[in-house]
Order: C-alpha cells, then structure tokens, then sequence
C-alpha cells in the first residue's frame, strides 16, 4: 500500500486574540503557536494503521515554512517513512484550489494506493483541498471519512459522516484519495524510539521549481479568486458578564439560577 | 446573465433545511445580479420535493432518473458538469453540507471554475461578485471575491439564515438526464444510522455541555458533580467526542444532536458555528469559557470569562447549598 499523506501546520487560535496586518489581508501570527491540523493528526494515525495493516509506505507532504519540521519529523516519529516539505512564496495559499494543484504537482508521476489528508483546516475551513486534489490526480475520492476497510488490497469501503450523526457508506476502486475526519481513530503519541528513527529519516525541503511545478499556474495571478479583504467581526452578545474573581462569580452565577428558577 | 442555479439538497426523501435557507439568499443576489432564481433537483421519484421547491415561487428543474435514488457524488459532479454546458447559470449554489462539499471543489478543479467554500454572505457590486467567510473558528472574516467567470461556484453554510415563507408561482420543469447509464466510480452501500446511547440528549431539560477546554478525562468527576446538583444530563462538542471523554451519542452540533434545553451550561467551549447549531434551540445559554473572544459568548445569556476549573467546584458547592 503506497500512501501520500497530507499535513498542514496551522496557528492555534482557540485561546488567542486573532489581529489583522496592516496590510488588511493577513493576520499577525507572531503570538499564536503552530502544530499539526486536527484532522490531519487523524489521517497520520490512519495511514500509519493502514500501514501496519497491510504494509506500506508512506509519504509526507505538507506546504509550509521551516518551523513546520517539528510537525513532519513527529509524523515520521509515528512510522510514516519520509516527507517533502514545500516552500515557496509564490503559492497563492489563500486559495485551496491552488494548494491542491500544488499538492498535485507533488504527487503526479508517482505510483500509489491512497491519499490521505484532514477533511479540513481548523484555520480557514475551506474542505476543499482534499476534494479537488483527486481531481487533479484523476482519481476516485471520499471525503469526510469515519472509518476505512480495505478490502482485498484493491477497493476501499468507505464511511463518511453525514449531518446528524448518519453514515453513508461507499465503495470504491483504489487508488482513491480520503479526506479524514476527526474521531475516526485515537492518535498515537510518537514512542520514544521512533523520535530518533524519525531524524534519520529524508525530510526532502522542495520549491515549485524543484517540484516541476509552473509557478504562474498556482500564484495569486492563477487563482481565480482574491482575498480581498480581513476584518475582526464585532461579536455582538447580549450576554450578562458576571464578574469578579472565580468564586464571586460562581456564587452569582449559582444565585441567578436557582433565584430565576433555572434549576 | 445567466440563472442563479441553487442545488436543492434532499436526503432519504426530505429536503433539507439549507435548501430552504438558499431560497433567501440567491433571490437578494439575483436581484443584485439582474438574474433569475433557479431551483435544480437531481434524485430519483422528486415530484413531492420539486413541488415543495416551486412553492418558493421559483422554476424548478428535475432530474429524475433512477440512477440517482441515492446520493452520489460522482453521478452529481457529472449532472452538474454538463448542465453548466447547457445552462450556463451565472452561479451555481450548493450547501456547505457533507453533500456539497463531496463535489464543488472536484466540479471546480474540472471546470476551471472558481469556488468559494463555506460563504456566510454574498453580495454583487459594481460587477463583482464578493463572498464573506469565516476563518480562525470564527474570529476573523475574510472577503473573497471572484475574477470573472462563466459561473461562479459557491457552497453557502446551512443554518447561517432563515428560510423564507413560501410565496407562489413556481414552476416544475424535468430536464432529460445527461447521464444515460451508471458509469460511476463510486458504489454506495448503505446508510448506518447514528448510535443510540442511554441518555436521549434531545430530551434533556438541562444540559452541561464540555468541549476542548475539558483538557482530560480526570477532569470529568467535577463535570458530574455539577451536572447530578443540579439533575442535568451531560453532554459535549466534538472536540470532546473525539477524544473520547463524552460517548458520541452526546455530541451537541452539525454532526450530532440538535437539543433544545431549557438550560445549556457550556463549559470550555469555544463555540464554533458548528457547535452553535446544535445549541442555539436551547432557552438560557450560560458560558464559562476563559477566552473573553469565544464566540460562544455570543449566543450565552449569562457569561463567565474565567478558567472553569476555577468557577465549577465553587458553583457546584453553590448550588447544593441553595438548593438545600
């Protein structure tokens, strides 16, 4: 089983104050700290038990800047077998069509069984990339998938979350790409051993240029849309702060309750 | 200017909700657009659902062939592929839904046309048609707008808007089927209904609810010491589904149950619209959350910025003694 795996380093902003540049359309992201999409630690865990399961061999992609290694050599750390980190200016990553086409661009001329990638990006929550990758690949797909069987190391039977909590369950010919959904599987920690297996491994660090790949067809020029603009909405909430310290503030919270008949 | 084709969405015989809602966003862009409203349904026996459609006072066309009884995303992308040869609408809607998003971005990729994912809001001005849409769960918005094209391709988030009363003067044309035989990769199986738990959440007269904020299992003893004070069933996001500290079957959201309590207790989550939807039938919201940005806060009632193991074991001890 030949496998190519999907990763994005993305900024976790549950806790932090997210600010637009000057420039109006990106977002200062000296403070946040990066790691792994959600949904792509999923799809590591996959392929690595696909791996375990059937044999194989598994491939790193991501986009992403020199930080981002940390992540790559965590994956490797898991049992994926080597990475190709792109880095390049030029890549318009405002636009998921065109990091598929990147993506694509680093697939195409290699032999494989399966794509793996998140179903989606906890920061800009496109769910596109993984979609429109198979089609640059012209190959099958399934997104938002729950739970992977192969069957007979040629077809995959697929379950794909639906709204509510429904499956909807898919058959189709490898090779195929799978957009992961978190939940499906329990991600591993990476043992000990395989952190100092993972140095040793290749972390190939490529441009467009290296990739073959025509910058002028995955720029801000090639995309067929334009982020115009950023902006912090204004959360209106008609909420009643109650304030104090901690205990104050459960004390309040507790009366209100109970005086307004709540519990 | 071509139509402004809106993807009806239907699921084991019933439309859904985003269906309705498109009907109150594509008529205010046609009108922007000086455009029609066109409503597509592509299934098999649609005559009940086409009429439903029409009833939005809109044309309706029908695609009803057997070899869409169930939904496939390759049979759609091939449908939709050729009847923008055909049609040529000027945009071409969908839901943001686990059906939209199985095909636009490949029916994109396909067509060479541009996609926006996920839009909250369009408008059309000065001849640009610009999508507003989320990013960074919510705490920053991002304009999109498209180069021009033939036929902009947009997914629009279900529960962002309400669905307009019907008005009257639709119609219901069937359109032949472009696809003449099953040529699809894809084979499907079956639908497996969600699991069914102890607890009917759906139920529930008071709710706590936990999400990523949680941190770890251990935590959850002070979670069920609130929640039995006060005789409330215990639920969670998907952050804590996932990791397995709430069973599935008490997801709140998008992909689990919507709930409508008389009281929803959100601790430690961060409210993403996802989790929103699910909550948002619920009477009193109270949030504790430590992040002042959550956009939880936005649909809460009653708000604690603070750490929740900080506020829980004093409001559980609180509660006991005043409700005696």
């Amino acid at each position: 089983m030949k496998m190519f795996v999907c990763i994005k380093y993305v900024p976790d902003t549950s806790e932090a104050e997210v600010k637009v540049n000057p420039d109006g359309v990106s977002v200062d992201s000296s403070r946040f700290s990066f790691d792994i999409n959600d949904a792509d630690n999923y799809a590591v865990e996959e392929s690595v038990l696909i791996k375990e399961a059937n044999e194989g061999d598994i491939t790193v992609l991501s986009i992403g800047p020199k930080q981002s290694d940390v992540m790559i050599r965590m994956a490797m750390a898991k049992g994926c077998d080597r990475a190709v980190r792109i880095e390049d200016e030029r890549i318009a990553g405002y636009d998921p069509l065109m990091v598929a086409k990147v993506l694509g661009g680093a697939v195409k001329g290699q032999e494989f069984d399966l794509v793996l990638t998140g179903c989606m990006a906890s920061d800009d929550w496109h769910m596109t990339t993984g979609v429109a990758l198979a089609e640059e690949l012209g190959v099958n797909h399934v997104s938002m998938v729950k739970k992977v069987e192969i069957l007979d190391g040629k077809k995959v039977k697929a379950y794909r979350e639906l709204e509510g909590g429904l499956m909807e369950v898919v058959e189709v010919e490898l090779p195929v790409v799978l957009t992961i959904q978190t939940g499906i599987n329990e991600p591993r920690y990476a043992p000990i051993r395989g952190i100092r297996e993972a140095q040793k491994k290749e972390l190939k660090v490529a441009n467009l240029d290296d990739l073959g790949i025509d910058a002028a067809e995955v720029n801000a020029d090639a995309s067929l849309v334009v982020l115009e603009q950023l902006y912090i909405p204004q959360v209106e909430s008609s909420a009643e702060f109650i304030e104090g310290e901690p205990d104050v503030k459960a004390e309040k919270l507790a009366s209100i309750l109970v005086k307004g008949g709540l519990v | 200017m071509g139509n402004i084709l809106v993807l009806a969405e239907h699921r084991q015989g019933v439309l859904r909700d985003v269906s309705f809602e498109m009907m109150a966003v594509a008529p205010k862009l046609a009108d922007q657009m000086g455009a029609e409203v066109v409503a597509l349904l592509i299934g098999s026996e649609m005559d009940g659902l086409a009429q439903k459609m029409a009833a939005y006072g809109v044309k309706v066309l029908v695609v009803d062939d057997p070899l869409f009884k169930d939904f496939n995303a390759d049979k759609y992308q091939k449908v939709l592929s050729a009847l923008i040869d055909d049609l040529k609408p000027a945009v071409l809607m969908t839901g943001h839904t686990a059906q939209g998003v199985d095909f636009m971005p490949a029916l994109a990729v396909e067509k060479k046309l541009p996609l926006v994912a996920d839009a909250v809001s369009l408008e059309f001005a000065g001849g640009v048609l610009k999508a507003t849409r989320q990013l960074y769960s919510g705490k920053a918005n991002a304009v999109m707008a498209f180069k021009p094209a033939e036929t902009y391709l947009l997914t629009f988030r279900e529960g962002t808007v309400e669905a307009p009363d019907a008005s009257a003067g639709g119609s219901v044309e069937k359109l032949d089927s472009p696809l003449k035989e099953d040529l699809s990769y894809r084979k499907f199986v079956g639908y497996v209904e969600a699991e069914v738990g102890d607890v009917d959440i759906t139920q529930s007269e008071i709710l706590v609810a936990v999400g990523r904020g949680l941190k770890e299992d251990k935590n959850l003893p002070l979670i069920e010491e609130l929640a039995k004070a006060i005789k409330a069933d215990i639920a969670g996001s998907r952050a804590a589904t996932d990791a397995g500290w709430i069973p599935h079957d008490r997801q709140v959201g998008t992909s689990g149950k919507a709930v409508k309590p008389k009281l929803y207790i959100a601790m430690g989550i961060s409210g993403a619209f996802q989790h929103v939807a699910g909550m948002k039938g619920a009477k009193t919201v109270v949030a504790i959350n430590k992040d002042p940005e959550a956009p939880i806060f936005a649909v809460a009632d009653y708000a604690i910025v603070d750490d929740m193991f900080k506020v829980v074991p004093k409001l559980t001890e609180k509660l006991k003694e005043l409700k005696g």
